[in-house]
């Protein structure tokens, strides 16, 4: 113990470092020199997938020769919460950086990004993109301070040979949660090592998903009340949410014994062709594919059962400090790379060469002619199954697509709770869980601001 | 007449500690240059320790300080907020309930992880053969990366094809849910750490082991002393310093609690293993709020003081 002891000392010791020391030093990484201006961005892939860093590569190529007033300071990484602070605080951080839309709310009212709403009127195409996306990255105010660059909406993501071998029909997967129960129960028959439907409750990724089965149920987790928040989900919506999964965990016996799931576990089990169903956005499909060497074939997508799903996306903000050149620089980046449908054929084309999947039913971020255009080139250049999608699509305007609630982290972290105590408690009384949860998210959003 | 003659006292035999002291007076004159240049290697040494501790220990600590009485947000606009993160922290139901989970691990691990690592040196100490591969065995998961290690457990407590479940069956015995259970989650976890720290532990109970002398036991011996009593009556007096070394590291070492319910538990089920510092995580790296997180770090900074400074107590003492 005296080991575990110094390693504890010696990791809290890098850690404070880590967040704390570097808060005094550093500075802003791009400059501007005989009118280029040099701009950093993240979101370069790594080493080991070399086909997309190459691709990477080839895109910034092409972006400089048609800027040549631009250079593009390309990083590897995505968003990342442990290490975003210290490099923002360390001066380090991207003048363009990557984010999921549970990030914008929270850097935008702490200060952490940049205004850009006075520079998009030089970019007169992004009003093409959907609304409520770009409402993602805007404030009370309406001013915006980010892009949307990608966007999914939860279905339900099963094995087609397991719905083979329990006697379902694969093209007709569940639409309600009773269907989805009954489909689970026959699967989770076929073997003790296989389980029917898995959902994650670990890591605030179970207070995730519980959100979307509340949504789903035709419930909120939070809504307004005057200027302020109060939590919504204690209520028939929520109670609904629990009692299915409650059944299914201990009723059915169709969600295996193992519990505090976090997405790689559901999705080693879904690559290793052990479970039946779980919830995912589309983006999931070509994760297992590729990790576990899997078909396109294998898999397919349905509509989240019910009458709504959570939606959520990412996309790309700029660091506070980042000049007014930078900003029209990063955003110009930003259009010709991710926000570009006359790119998009040309896009696809080579992503197809690369072998990198096409077809799937989303990101879909533009509205009219615009997402018209798109879809008409990926049903051309396709290399999925697209039939194995169409469930998802057949339904998609049946489902209404929520955003997360304000302040999601804290409230995953109480609906984590809530999510771990039906599915390792048999005898857990959901309405005291319902009430408790609540009284602690209207805690949590009492200082929403 | 009786003439007194004064014959000179014997200077008294100053104390060996006296002599040593005098010598340790400096010269008047040009002294201390003189020890300066004299020591000047040792103090170039000692300033990288210095510049080290100041940039990695001391700073942050002052800084996390000050953020514990701020709205933090790194863009240069903190404010100060008074007592604000610490009436937040202590308003978080999760507040106490850390604590208190934090208190029953450091509880079960004293019971586990002190006694442990005693024992196995106690019979380790007793053996005559295979000593030397034994202490390397016990030693061994000391070595493995701690991830390594919680992966290896998250297998053996896999309710399904897990090592201790398919164990129970092979004995008749109901599986178990080790870590989805509220009332085995933090047992489990306990169990982890002794398992995978209990090595070094071990090895310092060996070394003063085999520092108590002989005579000692084969006195007892001839007394009629039983293995129980030479234990209780010989070895656990002589090792009395070190156990309440060991102890005192143990608690502040387990206080600190953050990587088993991180990767085994995520500090369910129903909150049943969030620690304090898991809380602290979450405060910093996934609600982005140093200044609460500041405020829980200064609490645990205080309470870990107070063990600290009976640590350096005894230590002096003994010294």
């Amino acid at each position: 113990m005296v080991g575990s002891h110094v390693r504890r000392f010696a990791g809290r010791g890098t850690a404070c470092a880590l967040v704390l020391g570097l808060t005094a030093c550093g500075s802003s990484s791009s400059s501007q020199e005989d009118g280029v201006v040099t701009v950093s961005v993240n979101g370069l892939p790594p080493e080991t997938q070399a086909i997309d860093r190459q691709n990477f590569e080839d895109d910034i190529a092409a972006f400089e020769a048609a800027h040549p007033d631009i250079r593009i300071d390309a990083r590897e990484g995505l968003m990342d919460p442990e290490t975003f602070t210290a490099k923002l605080a360390g001066g380090q951080l991207e003048d363009v950086f990557y984010v999921y839309f549970t990030d914008p709310a929270g850097l935008i009212e702490r200060g952490q990004a940049a205004d850009i709403t006075d520079y998009l009127d030089e970019f007169p195409e992004l009003a093409d993109v959907r609304p409520e996306l770009r409402d993602v990255f805007r404030d009370d105010e309406g001013r915006a301070y980010g892009l949307p660059t990608g966007n999914y909406s939860m279905g339900l993501l099963y094995n087609r040979e397991l719905f083979r071998e329990a006697g379902l029909d694969p093209d007709q997967p569940p639409e309600t949660w009773d269907e989805v129960r009954t489909a689970a129960r026959e699967i989770s028959a076929l073997g003790e090592d296989i389980v029917g439907f898995a959902d994650y409750s670990k890591n605030n990724q179970g207070g995730w998903h519980l959100t979307a089965w509340i949504y789903s149920m035709g419930g909120q987790v939070a809504e307004r009340d005057g200027d302020g928040w109060r939590a919504a989900f204690d209520d028939e919506a929520g109670r609904a949410a629990l009692e299915a999964l409650h059944a299914m965990r201990w009723e059915d016996d169709s969600m295996g014994t193992r519990q505090l799931l976090e997405i790689a576990d559901v999705q080693r089990m879904m690559g290793s062709g052990q479970l039946g169903m779980y919830l995912a956005g589309p983006d999931n499909i070509p994760t297992i594919v590729k990790q576990f060497e899997r078909e396109y074939d294998e898999f397919g997508l349905a509509a989240m059962p019910g009458e709504a799903t959570l939606g959520g996306g990412d996309g790309f903000m700029v660091n506070p400090d980042a000049s007014p050149e930078e900003i029209r620089a990063g955003l110009t980046w930003v259009r010709w790379k991710y926000l570009n449908p006359e790119r998009e054929e040309e896009v696809t084309r080579n992503a197809v060469e690369a072998g990198i999947p096409v077809g799937l039913p989303q990101p879909n971020l533009w509205q009219g002619e615009s997402q018209r255009i798109v879809d008409a080139i990926h049903e051309e250049y396709a290399n999925v199954p697209l039939e194995n999608y169409q469930p998802f699509l057949d339904r998609a305007d049946e489902v209404e697509v929520l955003v997360e609630p304000p302040n999601a982290q804290q409230i995953y972290t109480v609906l984590d709770g809530v999510m771990q105590a039906v599915l390792t408690e048999e005898n857990a009384d959901l309405d005291r869980l319902l009430s408790d949860a609540a009284d602690r998210v209207d805690d949590i959003l009492a200082t929403v601001r | 007449m009786t003439a007194h003659t004064r014959t000179p006292r014997p200077a008294p035999v100053a104390a060996p500690e006296q002599r040593a002291a005098r010598r340790r007076v400096p010269p008047r004159r040009g002294g201390r240059s003189a020890a300066l240049r004299r020591n000047l290697a040792a103090y170039l040494f000692l300033a990288g320790a210095v510049v080290c501790f100041a940039l990695f220990s001391w700073y942050p600590i002052v800084r996390g300080f000050l953020l514990s009485f701020q709205r933090v947000t790194f863009t240069g606009a903190d404010e100060w907020v008074g007592w604000e993160n610490f009436q937040r922290l202590f308003d978080d139901p999760l507040f106490a309930t850390a604590w208190r989970n934090t208190g029953y691990f450091t509880l079960l691990a004293l019971v586990f992880g002190f006694a442990a690592p005693l024992l196995t040196a106690v019979v380790l100490n007793e053996l005559r053969h295979g000593r030397a591969f034994l202490r390397m065995a016990v030693y061994l998961p000391v070595m493995l990366p701690p991830i390594v290690t919680m992966l290896l457990w998250r297998w053996i407590y896999d309710p399904g094809p897990g090592l201790l479940n398919n164990a129970l069956e092979v004995v008749r015995l109901p599986p178990q849910a080790w870590l989805e259970s509220e009332n085995l989650a933090m047992v489990s976890l306990v169990l982890v750490s002794t398992w995978a720290n209990m090595g070094t532990t071990t090895l310092i109970y060996l070394a003063a082991l085999s520092n108590i002398p002989g005579e000692l036991y084969e006195a007892a011996q001839l007394d009629g002393a039983s293995i129980r009593r030479r234990l209780w009556h010989v070895t656990l007096p002589q090792l009395r310093f070190i156990l309440m070394i060991t102890l005192l590291l143990q608690v502040l070492g387990t206080m600190q609690v953050f990587i088993e319910p991180f990767v085994l538990t995520g500090g369910g089920p129903d909150n049943a293993t969030v620690t304090v510092l898991l809380l602290l995580y979450r405060y910093a790296f996934v609600y982005n709020d140093f200044g609460l997180a500041s405020a829980m770090s200064t609490v645990l900074f205080l309470v870990l003081g107070v063990f600290a400074a009976c640590y350096l107590r005894l230590t002096r003492t003994r010294g």
